[in-house]
């Protein structure tokens, strides 16, 4: 952490869900106490485009965007796009990414993506295979984002207590996905 | 109440405090949320809502409101400005009766915007309308609050102005908590005096304008929202930022340890001339932080020649006219200035996206999108040669892989009239393609041109029962308005009959053997035809099946 501040990087293709995520996790640190500013964006780059989001969160909290080089975290919720926010990347900057690769005309292949990936990042990669496991348990894709939010604070990657993070998903989903929601966050822990 | 809120909900709260009774709009990113919130909360608090055919026409509609007594907010995305600016520069000049506020999001870096990287802070000088322009989602609400406090004051309308990074900013907002309320109906009394912009009566206007311009200026020089920071340092280097770029300067201080006095304006247009003197006098160097056109760095310039000032100003020197800035490019900016050498470079994977080589991913249709069936069509059977005009909205991912089919693409409803150029001035024949929404907005003037001065473009709307790309905001074409309410549904058929289109196809573009054979047929026509391939759009088919779950 630079400064008291955490830099958190959330990528991914536009329709994977992300604004809720930042949305819950923006409500979970205001939850936990901390100052917290975030930036994202709508319309065309979210129409199946590469979709970079940014929350920054601590004591004072000045910029919305992270600074190259200085995230602390990035969740990557697709291959390419999770090797995309490595230049926001330090040595010491943890990846989770899902192991989960959509295609587009031009692509590097999977195999690359993952090389790639692995070379680069080495110890601090997290390859975590969230889309087929919402699938296999949950029946909904979409829900790997949830799911990665349980695995970054269970595993204690980013300083927010698991029970904000409930709380905040209480405050935001409506209630007739709540339930889903909160099953993807504690799948980690199953 | 303290919440995260989004700049754009900030500044529904800020409208709601300021008990805003008329709102109007047209969807754009980054202001949609705007329109989209109001609609939601609109009966609840007796608020009149409505998503606009065009942004002149929803200036216009908030001018009869003012008029009528009702305090209102107009929403619109930069390009929109352009549209109602014909009318914007008369407000300025008969003022406003009940208070106004037209909220403007610029999107410097072009995230969700094709036709130009634009600095609307440049309407103010046109105009003669004071712009605001705030940092943060607090801001967002305050400002808005402040705009309606000054168009109340003076009777001229403000001009709130948010980039996307605060727009589209999340952060903690202090905001009052409103009753619920009835609507409320005003009253238009009569006054052709303040109201008729007729010659030479409209000279006399400029004159009101200029002098209510100098008041609102003293009570520029005057107001805590232009502030500084760091003001009790015997340092020779300063800083003045507005906008967003007010917290990269302050985050670029913290990386760097500085503490630097910085002079933060809120209001953009008029500028607090004194302040910003008093500001400079004692400085050797000011660094002027502003994204996009150096507008400040000239006015300070101007100020600081006018006083005899030797203190040397830098800014676009130092600093980026095209894209956002960042803290990282503030760094570097006031490093120069201080002849300091940065070590942020130190921990760093030194890796950039070039070097990783990651092919772009371009925005795409979405999974079961209607446009796929029709891109894929007209491409195939269109004859080698074919020009394709492009225009707003979801469709302009025709010009993108795999589809590759746009030649041109202007602003809204501007295929009509382009493709008819080029129409007249060629042999070859174009195929124009044009959203529901953008049809409505501008593209009837266009289509009315094309009948009466005889080309022959084949045009196909793409009416896919929704304004999609902003988000899902109704439009004439669908039988709802923006707080849900039921209306007649406007044929776009209709339409183009009664401008006089002979060749008119209404059709399913699933049915793709059929939109093969017509787009076959009509290319044959002399005159111009039209093709409206009606399908919804597949992410509302989705929510809707949800809903209704």
């Amino acid at each position: 952490m630079n400064n008291n501040v955490f830099n958190l990087i959330i990528t991914g293709v536009g329709g994977q869900g992300i604004i809720t995520l930042v949305s819950i996790l923006d409500e979970a640190c205001f939850l936990q106490g901390y100052d917290v500013r975030s930036s994202e964006l709508h319309g065309l780059s979210q129409r199946g485009g590469s979709v970079i989001t940014h929350i920054r969160f601590g004591k004072k909290v000045y910029s919305p965007i992270v600074s190259a080089r200085r995230a602390d975290l990035i969740i990557g919720l697709e291959l390419s796009e999770g090797l995309r926010g490595a230049s926001f990347a330090g040595k010491n900057t943890i990846f989770v990414v899902n192991n989960y690769y959509m295609p587009f005309e031009g692509n590097l292949p999977k195999e690359e993506i993952l090389n790639k990936l692995n070379n680069l990042i080495g110890k601090n990669m997290h390859l975590v295979p969230a889309s087929k496991i919402c699938e296999e348990k949950l029946q909904k894709q979409v829900l790997s984002g949830i799911y990665l939010l349980g695995f970054v604070a269970y595993k204690k990657f980013i300083p927010i207590k698991p029970e904000f993070i409930l709380k905040a998903i209480e405050n935001i989903i409506p209630k007739k996905y709540r339930e889903l929601n909160i099953k993807a966050l504690n799948l980690v822990n199953l | 109440m303290r919440k995260i809120l989004l700049g754009n909900e900030a500044v529904v709260r800020g409208a709601l405090a300021s008990g805003v009774d008329f709102v109007s709009g047209y969807p754009g990113c980054p202001s949609a949320e705007i329109g989209d919130e109001f609609g939601k909360i609109a009966k609840d608090y007796g608020i009149y809502v409505e998503w606009s055919t065009n942004e002149k026409v929803a200036l216009e509609a908030a001018i009869g409101a003012s008029f009528s007594g009702l305090r209102s907010l107009v929403n619109m995305k930069s390009f929109g400005l352009n549209v109602c600016s014909d009318s914007l520069f008369s407000l300025a000049y008969t003022g406003t009766k009940a208070p106004m506020v037209i909220f403007v999001g610029d999107d410097p870096s072009c995230h969700s915007s094709a036709q130009s990287e634009q600095d609307s802070r440049g309407y103010a000088y046109l105009s003669k309308i004071p712009v605001l322009d705030p940092s943060t989602p607090q801001e967002c609400y305050d400002f808005t609050k402040l705009g309606f406090e000054i168009s109340e004051k003076f009777n001229i309308p403000v001009i709130l102005r948010a980039a996307t990074r605060v727009a589209h900013q999340r952060a903690p907002v202090e905001f009052e908590i409103l009753k619920k309320k009835r609507p409320k109906k005003g009253e238009f009394v009569k006054n052709p005096y303040q109201f008729c912009t007729m010659p030479p009566r409209v000279l006399e206007m400029k004159k009101e304008l200029l002098e209510k311009l100098e008041k609102v200026k003293l009570f520029a020089e005057k107001h805590p929202t232009n502030y500084e920071f760091n003001r009790i340092t015997n340092k020779k280097i300063g800083v003045i930022a507005s906008g967003v770029s007010y917290l990269y300067v302050r985050e670029a201080m913290e990386e760097l340890k500085l503490d630097l006095p910085v002079l933060k304006l809120g209001f953009f247009y008029p500028l607090p001339e004194r302040k910003i003197k008093d500001f400079i006098k004692p400085l050797k160097k000011v660094l002027i932080v502003e994204e996009l056109d150096p507008y400040l760095e000239k006015e300070i310039k101007r100020i600081s020649k006018d006083a005899n000032l030797k203190v040397k100003i830098h800014g676009k020197d130092l600093l980026p006219e095209i894209g956002e800035l960042d803290q990282q490019k503030l760094a570097y900016a006031i490093s120069k200035i201080l002849k300091l050498k940065i070590k942020s470079f130190e921990n760093s994977l030194k890796i950039e996206n070039w070097k990783l080589k990651i092919p772009t991913r371009f925005p795409r249709l979405c999974q079961g999108c209607p446009y796929w069936h029709i891109f894929s069509v007209v491409k195939r059977v269109a004859p080698e040669g074919t020009i394709f005009g492009g225009d707003i909205g979801c469709n302009m991912i025709a010009g993108l892989p795999p589809h590759n089919i746009q030649d041109y693409l202007f602003s809204m409803g501007a295929s009509m009239g382009i493709s008819h150029g080029v129409s007249k001035s060629s042999k070859q024949k174009v195929i124009s393609i044009i959203g529901d929404g953008t049809f409505f907005h501008a593209g009837i003037p266009g289509l009315i041109n094309v009948v009466y001065n005889k080309s022959n473009p084949l045009i196909v709307v793409l009416d896919n029962r929704i304004t999609a790309m902003t988000g899902h905001q109704p439009n004439p074409g669908m039988g709802k308005t923006a707080i849900g309410e039921d209306v007649r549904e406007l044929k776009i058929e209709d339409i183009a009959e009664a401008c006089g289109v002979k060749y008119i196809k209404v059709l399913d573009p699933i049915n793709i053997k059929e939109l093969e054979g017509v787009i076959a047929e009509f290319l044959q026509k002399d005159e111009v035809s039209l093709i409206i391939c009606r399908r919804i759009c597949a992410l509302l088919e989705k929510e809707l099946k949800e809903e209704n779950e």
